[in-house]
């Protein structure tokens, strides 16, 4: 096992360990807890009404709207990181280069904005 | 033989020691935080708070566990069972495994890899799964809406965490935890001729940041006043409705390992970490992880009483906020903040 990986044993150790407790807290009361299920218990909440009708419903476009832009910035800033990393070492070519690609994106979230796709009304 | 229980496991189950330990105390402290919370919104109030079980309700936390615990479970009947169950647990899972990579002192880290920041910011963005796949499994429109404002908003603001976290990174050149905190034992207070002291810290030369990303980090956990998502007034309980028992339990400890995650990274990117405010004496003799404790306390404290204090936000006034103000002024920052380093040359000088 190379040391690089080794490295991550304890994440997957720690991670396990988490993953029992919340399997523990889980299961408990199912195993401890008194039940009595009927059918009003058991329907969907909705103010004393039984449901009208299913609730995956259709939604408002600006919800997945905001994921892409999500996933674009995001992105950008995956990027970021390993730049920033080592940034003492590139000197300004290192700099201009990430500050053309920033420009790029900039122009993109300008046109965003113009667009109206930040708008919530 | 002896060759595989020497290099796998023997430092395997001191791993495993170490990390059921780290847990335990985490769980307790988590405790404790949320009766803090409590306390701190109760006084801001003129109300006693938690007040019965223990002396001064200290074992109120414990209580509610028990209940919690022996509640009936319920399962919607139309709801996606196993996604339904599965989602607590990966709040759950997730909010706790960030912390394998927090240094609470030095050398005091479960794993002390490379890209520590870069492991929180990955896991982090992963803990919007539990909220939607909690909000969609319910099948209730109350939970549904919740989930999906819920979701719009964590990531929302992750984008400007992002941002503030890579302007850190210029200034200390290093994605390790440790080597963040280390970077600020020499800063600001250096340069301006007050070497070894709490003006070394980020806090004070990205200060814009700092209040960028405890207002982000408010967002980023739903806490008040961003708690859009559980408006009771209007979605009840948000993507929790139908949760009950240890299932709903289990996202409210989420969202404080969550809230505790946050105050231990403001205290490590922005209050340097376990180094003492004064490095002589009297302050050198208390051990990093109180100072690590305290500057997180401290943190969480101005998280209870922003609760306290705070209006909550409407959600076009949230987005805008995340989207038309923090975006843009973290990603000026990251351009200024690079290019000073660039010009002036104080840049980290580069593994």
């Amino acid at each position: 096992m190379s040391a690089l990986l080794a490295s991550y044993l304890p994440i997957v150790i720690f991670v396990g360990v988490a993953l029992i407790l919340g399997l523990a807290l889980l299961v408990s009361p199912f195993l401890l807890a008194f039940k009595a299920p009927d059918d009003e218990k058991l329907s969907a909440y909705e103010c004393g009404f039984d449901a009208f009708d299913d609730s995956r419903m259709k939604f408002d476009v600006r919800f997945y709207l905001v994921s892409i832009l999500f996933i674009i910035f995001d992105l950008e800033v995956a990027f970021l990181f390993p730049w920033a990393a080592s940034f003492g070492t590139l000197g300004w070519f290192g700099f201009w280069s990430m500050m053309v690609f920033l420009g790029v994106l900039t122009v993109g979230f300008v046109y965003e904005w113009k667009k109206g796709a930040l708008e919530w009304d | 033989m002896t060759d595989f229980f020497s290099t796998y496991v023997w430092p395997g189950l001191i791993i495993l020691g170490q990390s059921v330990l780290f847990l335990v105390v985490l769980l307790v402290l988590i405790a404790y935080i949320l009766l803090a919370d409590r306390k701190i919104w109760a006084a801001v109030q003129m109300r006693r708070g938690p007040n019965v079980v223990g002396p001064w309700g200290l074992f109120q936390s414990f209580a509610d566990l028990l209940k919690f615990v022996l509640k009936e479970p319920v399962v919607p009947a139309s709801s996606d069972k196993v996604v339904f169950l599965l989602a607590p647990l990966i709040a759950v899972t997730l909010a706790l495994a960030t912390f394998a990579v927090i240094p609470v002192a030095n050398g005091w880290v479960i794993a002390n890899i490379n890209i520590g920041i870069l492991y929180v910011f990955a896991i982090s963005s992963l803990e919007v799964y539990g909220v939607i796949m909690g909000g969609w499994a319910s099948n209730s429109k109350y939970a549904f809406l919740g989930a999906l404002r819920s979701a719009a908003q964590m990531v929302s603001y992750e984008v400007s965490i992002g941002f503030v976290i890579v302007t850190v990174l210029l200034c200390v050149g290093s994605l390790n935890l440790t080597d963040i905190v280390v970077a600020q034992s020499a800063g600001l207070g250096t340069m301006i001729g007050l070497p070894s002291s709490f003006l070394d810290w980020h806090w004070l030369s990205l200060f814009p940041m700092f209040i960028v990303f405890f207002i982000s980090a408010l967002a980023e956990t739903n806490r008040p006043p961003f708690d859009l998502p559980e408006a009771e007034s209007e979605l009840v309980a948000g993507f929790m409705v139908e949760y009950g028992s240890t299932p709903y339990m289990m996202f409210m400890l989420g969202e404080y390992a969550a809230i505790t995650l946050m105050c231990c990274l403001t205290t490590i990117l922005f209050l340097g970490g376990w180094l003492p405010p004064f490095d002589f004496i009297p302050f050198t003799w208390v051990p990093g992880f109180i100072w690590f404790l305290l500057k997180a306390g401290l943190v969480f404290f101005m998280f209870a009483m922003v609760k306290a204090f705070v209006p909550r936000y409407r959600y076009d006034q949230l987005m805008r906020l995340g989207w038309k103000v923090f975006l843009p002024l973290s990603l000026a920052m990251v351009v200024i903040v690079a290019f000073v380093l660039q010009l002036s040359g104080w840049g980290a000088p580069g593994a």
